[in-house]
């Protein structure tokens, strides 16, 4: 018998196999069919035994070591429960993606620029969980940066997707740098760079402080914090729909896992000022992503966007649980890091399930951007019934899993009178607001996104001609659909199964929820709070339905069409309707000014003149221009000077070598 | 314990004359009368070295001697006279920097290496360690040499120069092994040859061995 980590990573090597499988293939015309389905069922099997060593909950490990890398390292493979937790996010989202896959993939132009990188986009997010030294973590997580950015440049011909490529592979870069320093830090003088040894050193206040700060960079950058989220909106977009959905629902998941890998597991006990920072900079992220999202008119980008506030709400979920670790509030700390768990996993599943509608609308019309859709409730109902589900669980409304991890994410913000620091009893408070905040723009955002596109009537002709996609991409969406509410009416089960990584991680655990009466779910204690995902929707059911029906029995059956209130437009066109923009407008007003510096400009000609009047709204990306560009700047300006150097004489290189050795034997003069 | 005050008292001055003709190199401003210091400067390092060799009773150190007096003192000077006069240059050397000032800094390089030396090596036989400090003053002056002066010619001497400064070094610390002595010395006669036919094939193509021609020629300006 195999064990678990050995089969974990055989699947690994199939999806590797594959990968050269479909180089191989490519060209044949059959070969997407039989790539995706290969692939779905490694990552079937994968998700099976990940989910089978979670749910057993045995107080043990799986390790294994290859004879690769370093020569006095080795590559060490490790599987635990938080592995085995992100693999099964990992692999479930890959599964449903190849799914979606099987049908989507024939709408691919050129199919050889997306296969082969599939499999080995999904082999490297499962070798980053399983590394257990630092080396192969660095190595597979570029190994998932640099496939995921081949995947992004598959479309490089159409406008922006090189120029996203290109920002994707700086920040790439940029996170593996601090990565690499943190691991640098981690193994300290010694120099062992496997996890084990770094778990088992005592580190030094400074270099947690250090550690952390670079894990918020490397970790930060690929996740999508803000500031460092500039790449997402623009690549995620970019990729094929069943990749943005990999992207945006697994990958940010990933650099999550790798964030809890080293502050939680590594560095040991926390300190209470860490979760200030990552408290901080997780509800700036939750607010600022989904105001982005509000603003942006394109389908997938207002996704991406809303992928951000998700990476945030489940940092402040992560900040709150080393809040009350830090103080020793085990209970807290647990329930914490299960609320940004289960949000790992709701927002998998969604988001996952939303750029699948996306794609199917993409496929469907050729267009991305809302104010050329609408009305496709008519003419893709199925689809629309799906992204209905994906809106309401997104928008945290019950009886669907969204729900419940926001709900918990509260009711661990609700611990906070207990904790010791002042400076934590106010913040978190605040943070408990702007997640609020955060959750009603969410909702704010996805009636906008579902009213204008699949609402209304259509804007376009592409849209009115569009029709329902394949079988494929509809069962992966329904399977998706499924579990959301699956997930929402069973907390219970979810959360009983993350216990054995909170056990892992912190020490402690939820109450356990199996043993609640009529499946609730309860946080702390019973006389405190307690949620049933079932009974609302019981009650929801029974509320509407008897609505419905009074109003069909009591009110005149008779179906009347008459004229409606054409609002004083007497010729209704469809671009009289409703726009994107125009449902953005109030949150425009409120927090545009200070977020975006929003201007409207209102160009009315004088009476008599018979020019159109015009609104044209200004926006800014106050990240972009505020902190990229100039750094952008400096480095161009830099590189221009410094390319001076390239044309000196001989003279005067050998003068500069001279004076360098001069200048360094200055120093040690003086200094030594 | 008299002679080996004594042993101290050569290899200190034959050491110290060493930076002085370095100095002198420093002063020239004929092209022949460069060559003739640096066949001084050979001829001394080579003393300076057989020295050691007998101080040290380290009869491997007589090749190297041996090596720097014929090479150094009289093939390579010999070669580049007759470079100088089968290419006809000019035989006033054009120094970027004027004499006064080069002087200067090279007083205050060796000041440098002296405070450096002797401050970073307070254990060290104090033998070994004057020579050290003296032979990191030659390869800062050679440096110097090689950068105030436009010919190529004498950037080819101030280059071998700071080579005698390193074998300067290399013969005061004790057991450096004959084969490194060697090979350095071959390597500088390839770099000498390397150099040589450049010299010829600039020659050839701009009529001057002076280095900001081929500046002209890059169509920089200096």
């Amino acid at each position: 018998m195999m064990s678990a980590v050995a089969l974990q990573m055989s699947c690994v090597a199939a999806l590797l196999a594959v990968a050269v499988l479909s180089i191989v293939l490519s060209r044949s015309r059959n070969a997407a069919a039989l790539i995706y389905g290969m692939t779905m069922a490694i990552c079937v099997v994968a998700t099976a035994v990940a989910m089978n060593w979670l749910i057993r909950g045995v107080p043990e490990t799986s390790a294994l070591v290859l004879p690769v890398g370093l020569p006095w390292l080795g590559a060490h493979f490790r599987l635990d429960h938080l592995a085995s937790f992100f693999l099964v996010v990992v692999n479930f989202g890959g599964a449903a993606a190849s799914l979606y896959g099987l049908g989507y993939g024939h709408h691919e132009t050129e199919p050889h620029r997306v296969l082969p990188f599939f499999p080995a986009f999904l082999a490297g997010m499962n070798l980053v969980i399983l590394a257990d030294d630092a080396f192969s973590f660095l190595l597979c997580w570029e190994f998932m940066s640099l496939a995921s950015w081949a995947l992004v440049l598959a479309h490089h011909r159409e406008a922006g997707n090189a120029a996203a490529g290109y920002v994707y592979l700086v920040m790439a870069s940029f996170g593996t740098l601090a990565l690499l320093l943190a691991f640098g830090l981690l193994a300290g003088p010694a120099g062992d760079y496997g996890f084990a040894a770094i778990r088992a050193t005592q580190h030094a206040p400074g270099a947690i402080g250090l550690v952390l700060i670079l894990m918020l960079l490397g970790a930060g950058s690929k996740a999508g914090l803000v500031p460092l989220h500039v790449w997402l909106p623009l690549a995620h977009p970019a990729a094929p729909s069943h990749v943005s959905a990999l992207m945006s629902g697994v990958m940010t998941k990933v650099a999550i896992y790798g964030f809890i890998r080293v502050v939680f597991d590594l560095l040991g006990q926390p300190t209470w000022w860490m979760s200030v920072i990552v408290l901080f900079l997780g509800a700036v992220t939750a607010v600022m992503g989904i105001l982005y999202a509000m603003m942006e008119q394109d389908l997938k980008r207002l996704l991406a966007y809303s992928t951000i506030e998700n990476v945030g709400v489940i940092f402040v979920g992560l900040g709150l649980a080393l809040a009350f670790q830090a103080n020793g509030f085990r209970l807290a700390a647990a329930l914490a890091l299960t609320a940004a768990l289960f949000h790992v996993l709701n927002h998998s599943l969604f988001k996952s399930l939303l750029f699948f509608g996306a794609g199917a609308v993409l496929t469907s019309t050729g267009e991305r951007n809302m104010d050329k859709l609408g009305g496709l409730i008519h003419r893709m109902p199925k689809t629309s019934f799906a992204m209905l589900v994906g809106c309401v669980a997104i928008s945290a409304l019950p009886p669907f899993n969204g729900f419940v991890s926001e709900w918990l994410m509260f009711q661990a913000v609700l611990q906070s009178p207990d904790l010791p620091q002042w400076a934590l009893k106010i913040m978190v408070p605040a943070v408990g607001a702007a997640l609020a905040l955060a959750a009603a723009l969410a909702a704010a955002c996805f009636v906008k996104a579902y009213g204008i596109a699949f609402l209304g009537r259509p804007r376009s002709a592409p849209a009115e001609a569009a029709g329902e996609v394949d079988r494929y991409s509809l069962t992966a969406m329904f399977v998706l659909a499924a579990l959301c509410l699956f997930a929402g009416i069973l907390p219970g089960l979810v959360i009983d199964a993350l216990s054995p990584v909170t056990i892992d991680i912190l020490g402690g655990r939820m109450p356990v929820q199996a043993n609640e009466a009529w499946l609730s779910i309860v946080p702390i204690a019973d006389s405190r709070s307690s949620y049933n995902g079932l009974l609302v929707m019981v009650f929801i059911a029974i509320c509407a339905s008897s609505a419905a029906f009074f109003i069909h029995r009591f009110a005149s059956r008779a179906l009347r069409r008459g004229p409606a209130w054409g609002c004083g437009f007497s010729d209704p066109v469809p671009a009289a309707q409703y726009s994107g923009e125009s449902f953005a407008q109030p949150i425009r007003r409120v927090f545009g000014t200070l977020a975006f510096h929003a201007r409207d400009h209102v160009a009315m000609p004088p009476p008599g003149d018979t020019r159109p009047a015009r609104l044209r709204i200004e926006l800014h990306d106050l990240v972009w221009e505020r902190g990229y560009r100039p750094i952008a700047e400096a480095v161009g300006f830099s590189a221009g000077w410094l390319n001076r150097l390239q044309f000196l004489t001989i003279r005067r290189y050998l003068s500069l070598v001279f004076a360098t050795l001069v200048t360094l034997l200055l120093v040690l003069a003086i200094w030594s | 314990m008299q002679l080996h005050s004594l042993a101290f008292d050569v290899s200190h001055t034959l050491a110290g004359g060493l930076v002085l003709i370095s100095f002198l190199m420093l002063y020239q401003d004929r092209l022949y009368s460069l060559l003739n210091v640096f066949a001084l400067h050979a001829v001394v390092l080579a003393l300076s070295v057989a020295w050691q060799a007998f101080i040290q009773d380290a009869p491997h150190l007589y090749v190297t001697a041996a090596i720097a007096l014929v090479f150094k003192a009289i093939i390579i000077p010999v070669a580049l006279h007759r470079i100088v006069q089968r290419l006809g240059i000019h035989r006033d050397i054009e120094a970027a920097v004027g004499i006064g000032p080069t002087m200067l800094a090279g007083m205050g390089l060796v000041a440098l290496s002296m405070v450096l030396m002797l401050r970073v090596t307070p254990e060290a036989d104090p033998l070994a360690r004057e020579d050290l400090a003296f032979a990191l003053s030659v390869v800062l002056l050679g440096l110097l040499v090689m950068v105030t002066r436009r010919n190529a010619v004498s950037q080819v001497v101030g280059f071998m120069s700071l080579e005698n400064g390193l074998v300067l070094a290399a013969t005061g610390a004790k057991g450096m092994p004959l084969v490194v002595e060697i090979s350095v010395a071959f390597s500088i006669l390839i770099a000498f040859i390397v150099i040589g036919i450049f010299l010829f094939r600039i020659r050839e193509r701009f009529d001057s061995v002076d280095v900001s021609t081929l500046d002209d020629f890059r169509g920089e300006r200096r």
